[in-house]
Order: C-alpha cells, then sequence, then structure tokens
C-alpha cells in the first residue's frame, strides 16, 4: 500500500550473539490500529524498541513517513511524530505528574503544551487531579494513564503502546483498551503490543504473530480471532 | 567557640560547594566522579596563573578559571567517562580514580611540586568585627562571608535550576532512566555534559575560594578537600542538593570543633568517624530519599 505510515523490512535485532528477531517485515497504515501479538521472549517489545531507536538492528530497513529510521538516535525519532510508551510504564517516579507530562512535550516549544496539557488531563481526569503529586505515589493504573498521556504529549502521528495493560486489574483493563479506542476514533495511529491476545485483537484492524523472533501469521484481528491455532496458542482453546 | 563556629562554617561552606558537585554529577549521570577534586586544584591553578602571571583582575581570573574547569570537565567526561556508559560502575570509579591522578601529576609536570602562594581573591568587602568594644571581639572576614554567600546563592540556584527549568527536569529524568528520557526525545549525553560542565564550574569557584582561604596551591590541594565534601554529600545524601549544603557545613564545623576541642590530628579521623555513624544509622545520609518504586 503506498499510504503506509511505518514499514518494517526484514528486520534482524541481536542481544550479543543472541539472534532476537529474525527478519521480520510488516507495516502500519495511516489510521489503523495494528497489533503484535505474541508469548514471552517472542521479540515483540525488542521489535518496538528498535523502531523507536533504542536497539540497533544488525540489518533490515524501517521506514517511517517515507523517512529512513535506522541509525537515528533514539531522541531524534520522536520529532519525527512517532512516540513509544515503553513496556512497564517507565514514566518519572521523582518527577510529578505534571512534570512527566511536559517531559512527554520535550521536543515542542513551550507554547504548545498549555493545549496539550488540557487535552490529556480531557482524556485522564485521574491525572489532573493529581498533578502535583510525585508520579511515584501513583496506583499501577495511574502510572499507565500518566505514560500514556505522556507519550501523547508529543502529538504522535504513530503512538506506540508496549503491554499497555501489563499488571492491571481487569477494570483498569478495559479502560486502557477504551481509552486506545477513543485515541484511534481521534486520528492516532496506534501500534500495540499485547500479551492479553484477546483484548488486542478485539481492537485492531490487522495483526501479526511472533514466535521466536519470527512472524508466523497474520490477518485482520477478526481473522485472527477465529484463527485456530492462534486460539489454542493465545486465546485458551 | 563562637570563633571556631564560624571558622567551621565558612570551611564548611567550601565543602558544600565542592559536595555540590559531587551530588550534581553523581544525581544525574549517577557516578562518582573522583576526579571532581582536582579539578579543584586546576581551578585553583588557572586563577593563580591568569591573576599572578598574567595580572588580570579578580573577576576576570576567576571567570578564566571557570572556563578552563568546565571545558576540562567536558572534555574529561567526553574521553573517559563516556565510553563507559554501559560499563559496570566499578569500572567508571578506577577510571575516575585514573583520571584524578592524572590530573595531579599533569600539574605536577607543569608547576611543580613547590607551592604556590596563593592572593586571596576575595577580599573586596571589608571584614566585620562583631563586639568590638567588647573584651574579645570575632572578626569575620571577608573571605568567609564571600564563602557563605557563594555557597548559599550556588544551593539555591542549583535547586531552582534542577526544579523549575525545562533543562533541570530533563536531568532529573535522565537521572532516573536515561532511556525513557531518549524516548522524550532528551539527548542524554549532551545532558550528561551539561552536568559535568556544571559542576567542574563550581569546582574552579571552590577551588579560588578554598585557596583564598588557605593559600598553599599544591598539586595535591584538591584531594584531601574532595575527599572531605565526597564524605559531605554522602553525610547529607548523595545525589539531594539540600543534603550536599548540610552535610558540607556541618562537616565543616565538626572539622574546626574537634581540631580545637579534641586534637588537631584525630580530627580527619573524627570526621570520618561521624560519617560512619551515620550511615549506620541513616544509610541514606541525612537528607537522601529513599527510592519510592512500585511494580
Amino acid at each position: 500500500m503506498s499510504d503506509s505510515l511505518l514499514k518494517v523490512e526484514d528486520l534482524n535485532v541481536y542481544y550479543g550473539s543472541i539472534h532476537a528477531i529474525k527478519g521480520i517485515s510488516f507495516e502500519v497504515n495511516e489510521g489503523e490500529i495494528v497489533t503484535l501479538i505474541g508469548a514471552n521472549g517472542a521479540g515483540k517489545s525488542t521489535s518496538l524498541n528498535t523502531i523507536a531507536g533504542l536497539l540497533k538492528p544488525r540489518t533490515g530497513k524501517i521506514t517511517f513517513c517515507g523517512k529512513n529510521l535506522v541509525g537515528v538516535h533514539a531522541h531524534r525519532i520522536i520529532r519525527e511524530g512517532m512516540a513509544l510508551c515503553p513496556e512497564g510504564r517507565r514514566v518519572f517516579l521523582q518527577l510529578s505528574v505534571k512534570e512527566n507530562l511536559e517531559m512527554g512535550a520535550y521536543t515542542r516549544p513551550d507554547s504548545e503544551i498549555a493545549d496539550s496539557l488540557d487535552m490529556v488531563y480531557g482524556l485522564f481526569p485521574r491525572l489532573k487531579e493529581r498533578y502535583k503529586q510525585v508520579a511515584g505515589t501513583l496506583s499501577g493504573g495511574e502510572q499507565q494513564m500518566l505514560a500514556m498521556g505522556r507519550a501523547l504529549m508529543s502529538k504522535p502521528r504513530l503512538m506506540m503502546l508496549d503491554e499497555p495493560s501489563m499488571g492491571l486489574a481487569p477494570i483498569l483493563v478495559d479502560q486502557i483498551f477504551d481509552i486506545i479506542k477513543n485515541l484511534h476514533a481521534a486520528g492516532t495511529t496506534i501500534l500495540l503490543v499485547e500479551q492479553n491476545a484477546r483484548k488486542a485483537l478485539g481492537v485492531a484492524d490487522r495483526a501479526y504473530v511472533l514466535e521466536t523472533g519470527r512472524i508466523v501469521n497474520s490477518g485482520t484481528g477478526a481473522e485472527l480471532l477465529n484463527d485456530d491455532s492462534v486460539k489454542r496458542a493465545y486465546l485458551g482453546g | 567557640m563562637l570563633n571556631y563556629l564560624i571558622s567551621g562554617i565558612s570551611l564548611g561552606s567550601v565543602y558544600a560547594i565542592i559536595a555540590l558537585g559531587y551530588t550534581m554529577v553523581y544525581g544525574i549521570a549517577k557516578m562518582l566522579n573522583f576526579a571532581h577534586g582536582d579539578i579543584i586544584m586546576v581551578g585553583g591553578y588557572a586563577a593563580f596563573c591568569a591573576g599572578t602571571y598574567l595580572g588580570w583582575p579578580v573577576p576576570l581570573a576567576i571567570l578564566f578559571s571557570m572556563m578552563i574547569c568546565t571545558i576540562l570537565g567536558i572534555v574529561i567526561e567526553k574521553l573517559a567517562y563516556k565510553p563507559l556508559r554501559n560499563a559496570t560502575s566499578l569500572a567508571v570509579l578506577i577510571t575516575a580514580i585514573g583520571v584524578s591522578y592524572l590530573l595531579q601529576n599533569l600539574a605536577l609536570l607543569i608547576w611543580t611540586s613547590n607551592p604556590k602562594a596563593f592572593p586571596n581573591m576575595v577580599n573586596f568587602i571589608p571584614s566585620i568585627v562583631l563586639g568590638k568594644n567588647s573584651d574579645n571581639p570575632i572578626t569575620i572576614s571577608s573571605a568567609t562571608i564571600v564563602t557563605i554567600a557563594a555557597s548559599i546563592i550556588i544551593m539555591v540556584a542549583l535547586t531552582l535550576f534542577t526544579g523549575k527549568t525545562k533543562m533541570g527536569k530533563a536531568m532529573r529524568a535522565v537521572s532516573e532512566d536515561k532511556g525513557a528520557a531518549q524516548l522524550m526525545g532528551i539527548n542524554v549525553n549532551a545532558t550528561i555534559s551539561v552536568t559535568f560542565a556544571i559542576g567542574s564550574g563550581l569546582a574552579a569557584i571552590a577551588g579560588v575560594l578554598l585557596c583564598s582561604a588557605y593559600p598553599t596551591l599544591m598539586p595535591t590541594t584538591g584531594s584531601m578537600p574532595g575527599i572531605k565534601a565526597f564524605t559531605a554529600a554522602v553525610l547529607g545524601g548523595i545525589g539531594s542538593i539540600p543534603g550536599a549544603m548540610l552535610g558540607g557545613i556541618l562537616l565543616g564545623i565538626l572539622e574546626k570543633f574537634a581540631q580545637a576541642y579534641i586534637s588537631t590530628q584525630l580530627s580527619d579521623a573524627i570526621v570520618f568517624a561521624a560519617l560512619i555513624v551515620v550511615l549506620l544509622v541513616k544509610p541514606t545520609g541525612l537528607l537522601g530519599k529513599k527510592m519510592t518504586e512500585k511494580v
């Protein structure tokens, strides 16, 4: 397709001598929710971290909005319009909620920050109530909201979410997925990595299944939800 | 008694300025820059050369010294520490000790081991005499006043900088999680360079103040105050700006009182013993905060 926002081609990533990503290719088109599902260690987070520039691929191409991203420093990639909400949230625990959000908008001029803050506070009213609090005192769910809000502060064209439901109570998981749907409805393209395959496939336009560093299956969310091998491996039969 | 207290606070303020440099670098880059004390020494020599050999006026000499130290700090970080960004902290620590010896020996080559008589560069305000008409008047020297004022100004400035400015907040973000900071678009290497620049610039000021109060300048001048200030930073809680200030002043007072009332020879031992006691009771230091972490 011509309007693919992110294109990954034949990517190979190593941790030392361990071949973690073995030649994967996938793409995300403007306006889609695409999900990567798979078990622990399948290479989902590694893929996202490589796209975000935190890891360097040995070979392969990553193209975003037609621009090559391989070899671009991690701190420059957000300027291209891509934000990663990392696994384990990784909010700045000793900074206040507001400071965390300001860091999310680090690359943007100060004059634009107030509008984005209002937008994020609108999505997550809880964060507004606690804007002065140090992030370390927030609950896990609130920290996840903060991590997502922080990523949104850069006004990304593509938002990558790494395991946003990890370690959250079921009711919070529902809430997080509702927010993902809202973001998508508001026009943000989303690349979602999840272990909660049922939920992820439920919201996704398209999905890729990763197994030990390879893409073994792909299709629309609905197709994969009804796929026998996917059902057996990831949906509990 | 009051005299000892004042000279203790004065010495402690110098320790505090050095400790602020230690704590900035540790707080952000999470490394102990053991060469910090020797940057003080370089700062002293730079100011000495500019003031005595070149005859520059004092403010210019101090600025020159700060500039030299800032550049030196950035260069040391780039050459010695940056390649070790992902190495174990032990490797970095040993490198820092190596840099410390390198600076001392370079100074030995350039300026020889003969002590230089450092001019008092901070006598531009008059000293204050308290209780002029009483039996034992107390003199507060201009160096003391300038030193105490400088340490307070620096502490307040650093607190405001790290708390309120975008760069300062970015520094705190880098100190917590370099990877996440990069995802925000923060240039981690540049941020760490700025930290070293600030720490080394402070070392230059500390060098001038230290040498103005204790006017023998030698290649080893910086090492003992460096270690003491490191002790002060740990005592106050390393990484904490008010902690460095508190630790420095307490240490200075303790040292002066130990010299006056117990023994001049044992004063250093007493100072370090105090550190051990504090760390036994409160391992994070007086104002150090425990990391709150939710998993």
